[in-house]
């Protein structure tokens, strides 16, 4: 058996593709087209190169394990029905390419249009050739995905979105249902491997759960092949560019459904579920998209409801259960994806050259066109199941099966009226499409004159049409041995005996079909005068739109019902969200202490610190006077608040912790400067002109007062018992003991920090980092309140005394504030610096480290700016905020892949102790740079959101002098 | 030394539940504040409260666990500390752009 390394060569190539034509310029067209040309035809010989090893029933597998217990590996697996999809993906994807490029306008951003298509060509291909049901749930939600982005690329266009949405919806959906259909597969097989679930049919037939599991499949399945009642969102994809028409809605995506449905024909097939929902599915799109395909107006249209009619086809033949109809399925499925790619071709090409596909316009095309209009006569000649043509045999292969009696029921009896009906209709639509377009009288008012398009936008379409030629006259030859293939990959042992020739002699098939030719030709003469002007859409059938209805059934549930919910269980008031939240919280917490009563020890008073417990009582004083005071005494509650912190500090250093009191305090000092600046912007709340408080107010501040007074309570009791409750053995003394031994570090809480647990460390400072450039982003675009814009009270009041003084000028005042001060801080500036990079130094092996040490440069920043003033700092010294942020990230990361380089996991830290001359031993870890990094992005980030607060009141009043200045900070 | 913190742990709730339950954006922010540091002290309680016994090694091998306090909290809250920092800094440029934007500062961002 063949390596199966080439199988991911098969996904990773067009995934890589996408990414490198979404890097080229988005206008450069001959580029793009160059390069997804050549990933898909490398792609088309690697599949091709494959032909060897998957035919007779040969199977190529590649496994990587991904999540073994779980049943999870990215298996691939080429047997021979994968790959006759494989080359029709690839195949038809290259000629798509080479049709797309002349297809799209000049105007268009190609860019885009190439990487989504080549990413959908990755998802098909990862579809067909998965072995595992997960990574097939995947794939198949990644081409719902890419569908989407394809049929929505003209994004400007109402339709697209709307089309793109309901795609997306419809199919998204399907899929979720089928992943869960999988997941119940993969519980009665007890494997998720393709091979194990293809191999135990009969226990999953047999199991009770076999018709939610088919039921949930089909829904998946249905809904991606656009089948009956689901098939309205395929003519409302039309909205994409014709390419992606010819390739998604034609040749592949759609075909994923019915490729689903044959993978599982083996093991879900045979039963009466099957035979009944499969088959209701299949006759009614047959029938109802053959005759909705006549009447309309839109040479898509047609073609998008023919292909739903064809896709119903397969779909019948494989309700049918008999291998026979299995082996037609197939044969059509690439039967239908060769001449429906090519009109497709042939419609966008009419579009391009003619300005419109509106039937009603189009007439007479055969003389300006008439290489392209022959070609799309006989491709939809094919359409229609004429003699000679690949469309005819699988059609008749279908009258066949549907004569069979398969299982006794009305539907059997049926199937072939239906289908005779179906096939004439087929006639119609194709003699239709032939008759209006390319004969009659010469066109009127087109938008432009007609032509032949560039040689190299026909040759696509002149391929296909070729191939269903030498298909349709000499079958056994041109495709029997691929056929072959890959029906004995679907069918294994049960593969029947047939025959693939044109002449089977005067069978019921073959009178089946001249009926339905002669019926379709002459209903089509009768209809002919009414469709010359009729509207879009078939008589009484299109006040049925699919569309409005899902759209209706869209309003309800995401809006008036969310909406009637929302009016009932929820709000948008903040308040009672808290309230609910508070009062969750204190719920649970009662019901886990609920019961635990002989848990508690008694509440004593013994070894009351006197010391601490007066700090604690100017501590909670000050906390309760900032509760009080926060409504209308602003900066009183920030001091008070400040008090609270201060003692907390004070309490770490108290009950040994120096790290965690050395970073309360300097953030203490950060955080109080940061609320200063931000007061300026809030509102003036006068007590004097307090609100009347009514009754209802009252009670809401005695029920929050209630809640407040039970949430302190509870966490009080909740930390006293615990903290007197005997610790039990913690992962603390592992890190004690190892610290030293193992980090070089004697400061075990830094070590923890920037080593033992490096990488929870290194996703807080990307949280800091992250919340900085969000406050950075935020205030880009600020706009103060009305009554903040001016200048700030005190500050006017202090020009006023300028401009009155004689000797003094405007602004000076202002100037001279604080002077003093300022230049003690102005001074204090290296000592800071000094004193951060003492703290980082030190961190490994005493208090300190990098957060303490960014938090101490920042405020030496800061003081700056306090001093002198936003403008008098930034004419002096420039900080870049952003790049801080940017080389702590990436120090950090560097350092961790640093340990990667010497083949250790990520983050692995390395030590030694180095001598440096007049200071003596110096420890060195590798530790130190990541904490290094810690502390540049904690400067940045702090840094950032200061400058970025006291930058808005600059802003404000530069505005007036300078308009276009002040947009950065 | 326990009951003091529990204490405090309690008050400091209190307080910045009431605050959090209050309408106006800056009692929001003072609360949260609050409440931080109520949950800090909480956390840092949770590995037992210990005088004169700060988790620095004095470099000398064997190291007798018993000796010092549990490190894990201490850690946990020293990145706290940094990241309660960040998002009071946060909710503060919230309060202000939202005052900016609705003219009110109500936490719903308009009156009643």
């Amino acid at each position: 058996m063949r390596d199966g390394n080439l199988l991911a060569v098969l996904i990773v190539l067009p995934f890589l593709g996408s990414l490198l034509a979404a890097l080229m310029t988005p206008m450069a067209r001959n580029a793009e087209a160059w390069l997804s040309g050549l990933v898909a035809l490398a792609a088309f010989v690697v599949a091709a190169s494959f032909y060897p090893h998957v035919t007779g029933g040969g199977v190529v597998k590649q496994t990587i394990e991904w999540i073994p217990a779980l049943g999870l590996s990215f298996t691939l697996r080429m047997d021979g029905f994968a790959w006759m999809f494989s080359m029709l993906i690839t195949g038809i994807g290259l000629l798509v390419v080479v049709y797309a490029r002349y297809y799209m306008s000049p105007k268009d951003p190609v860019a885009r249009f190439y990487a989504f298509l080549l990413a959908f060509m990755g998802a098909m291909q990862g579809l067909v050739i998965a072995g595992n049901l997960i990574l097939l749930a995947v794939f198949w939600e990644l081409t719902s995905v890419f569908s989407f982005l394809l049929i929505g690329y003209w994004h400007h266009n109402q339709n697209a979105r709307d089309g793109a949405r309901m795609a997306l919806t419809l199919t998204g959906t399907g899929g979720l249902c089928l992943l869960v259909g999988l997941i119940l597969i993969g519980h009665i097989v007890g494997s998720y491997d393709l091979d194990a679930v293809l191999a135990s049919g009969d226990a999953i037939r047999s199991n009770p759960l076999y018709v939610p599991v088919l039921l949930l499949v089909l829904a998946g399945a249905l809904t991606k092949s656009a089948q009956f009642p689901f098939h309205f969102w395929l003519p409302n994809a039309m909205a994409a560019p014709t390419p992606v028409s010819a390739y998604l809605h034609s040749a592949t995506m759609v075909k994923a459904g019915v490729f689903l449905l044959t993978r599982f024909w083996p093991v879900l097939s045979g039963t009466p579920e099957w035979f009944n929902l499969v088959g209701i599915a299949g006759l009614a799109t047959l029938l109802l998209g053959a005759y909705f395909a006549i009447f309309q107006q839109d040479l898509k249209g047609l073609l998008a409801y023919s292909t739903i009619s064809h896709l119903g086809l397969i779909t019948s033949l494989l309700s049918f259960g008999s291998p026979l109809a299995a082996v037609a399925a197939i044969f059509h499925m690439a039967n239908h994806a060769t001449f429906k790619a090519s009109l497709f071709m042939a419609a966008g090409i009419i579009d391009h050259e003619a300005g419109t596909r509106d039937m009603r316009k189009l007439s007479g095309l055969f003389s300006f066109m008439p290489i392209t209009a022959t070609l799309a006569m006989v491709a939809s000649a094919a359409m229609g199941g004429v003699p000679l043509l690949n469309g005819f045999l699988s059609k008749e292969m279908f009258f066949a099966e549907a004569l069979e009696q398969h299982r006794l029921s009305l539907l059997d009896s049926a199937a072939p009226y239906i289908a005779t009906l179906a096939g004439a209709f087929a006639v119609t639509y194709s003699a239709r499409f032939i008759y209006t377009v390319f004969f009659g009288p010469k066109p009127v008012d087109l938008p432009q004159e007609p032509h032949e398009p560039p040689l190299l936008m026909r040759l696509p379409v002149a391929l296909l049409v070729i191939a269903c030629v030498v298909v349709g006259v000499i079958p056994a030859v041109s495709i029997g041995p691929f056929l072959d293939t890959a029906v004995t990959a679907v069918l294994g042992d049960r593969t029947p005996a047939y025959s693939l020739v044109v002449w089977h002699g005067f069978t019921t098939p073959l009178i089946m079909s001249m009926i339905a030719l002669v019926a379709g030709l002459a209903l089509y003469a009768a209809l002919h005068r009414y469709l010359a002007s009729s509207e879009e859409g078939a008589p009484f059938f299109r006040r049925f739109k699919g569309q409005r209805i899902f759209e209706r059934i869209l309003v309800t549930v995401s809006w008036r019902w969310a909406r009637a919910v929302e009016a009932v269980v929820a709000t948008r008031r903040l308040q009672p969200q808290v309230r609910l939240i508070v009062v969750a919280a204190i719920l649970a917490g009662f019901w886990a202490m609920w019961g635990e009563g002989n848990l508690m020890p008694r509440l004593t008073v013994h070894g009351l610190d006197p010391v601490l417990g007066s700090l604690w009582a100017i501590g909670g004083v000050c906390a309760v006077s900032a509760a009080i005071m926060a409504k209308y005494q602003r900066l009183a509650a920030l001091i008070l608040m400040s008090g609270t912190g201060l003692v907390t500090c004070l309490s770490f250093v108290w009950l040994s912790a120096p790290d965690l009191a050395v970073t309360q305090l300097l953030v203490e000092i950060v955080t109080t400067v940061l609320i200063l600046l931000g007061l300026r912007w809030l509102p003036k709340r006068d007590k004097a002109v307090a609100e009347a408080i009514d009754t209802a107010t009252r009670l809401r501040r005695h029920r929050d007062f209630a809640i407040a007074l039970v949430a302190g309570f509870g966490i009080a009791a909740l930390a006293y018992f615990a903290m007197l409750t005997p610790r039990p053995p913690s992962v603390g003394d592992f890190y004690l003991k190892h610290s030293y031994a193992e980090a070089g570090g004697t400061n075990v809480v830094n070590v923890i920090l920037v080593d033992f647990r490096g990488f929870d460390t290194m996703f807080e400072i990307v949280v800091l980092a992250i919340v900085a450039l969000t406050v950075f982003a935020l205030l880009r675009r600020f706009r103060p309140a009305e009554d903040n814009a001016e200048a700030p009270y005190q500050q006017r009041e202090q020009d006023e005394f300028d401009s009155v003084r004689r000797d003094r000028e405007v602004g000076e005042t202002l100037k001279d504030y604080l002077l003093v001060p300022s230049i003690i801080m102005r001074w204090m500036f290296p000592v800071i610096v000094v004193l951060a990079v003492y703290l980082l130094l030190r961190g490994h092996d005493q208090p300190g480290g990098g957060f303490a040490a960014g938090i101490a440069m920042a405020t030496g920043f800061l003081l700056q700016y306090l001093a002198g003033g936003a403008r008098w700092v930034e004419e002096r010294l420039r900080i870049l905020p952003v790049r801080w942020i940017g080389v702590g990230l990436l120090t950090s990361v560097a350092t961790g892949l640093g340990s990667l380089a010497f083949g250790y996991p990520f983050l692995t830290s390395y030590f030694q102790y180095t001598p440096i001359p007049y200071i003596g031993k110096m420890p060195t870890a590798s530790a130190m740079l990541f904490d290094l990094g810690v502390f540049s992005l904690v400067v940045g980030a702090t840094v950032l959101m200061l400058i970025a607060i006291a930058h808005q009141s600059l802003r404000i009043r530069a505005r007036p002098r300078k308009p276009a200045e002040g947009e950065g900070a | 030394m326990e009951l003091v913190i529990a204490a405090a742990i309690g008050v400091l709730s209190a307080s910045g539940v009431w605050l959090i339950l209050r309408p106006r954006t800056y009692q929001l922010v003072i609360g949260l504040a609050l409440l931080s540091y109520a949950v800090n002290l909480f956390i840092f309680s949770m590995g037992r409260l210990r005088v004169n016994a700060p988790p620095v090694l004095d470099g000398s091998a064997p190291v007798d666990v018993t000796a010092y306090i549990d490190p894990v909290p201490q850690a946990l809250v020293l990145t706290a500390i940094v990241i309660s920092f960040a998002t009071t800094a946060l909710f503060l440029v919230v309060l202000i752009v939202s005052r900016g934007m609705t003219g009110t500062d109500h936490v719903d961002g308009r009156e009643g």
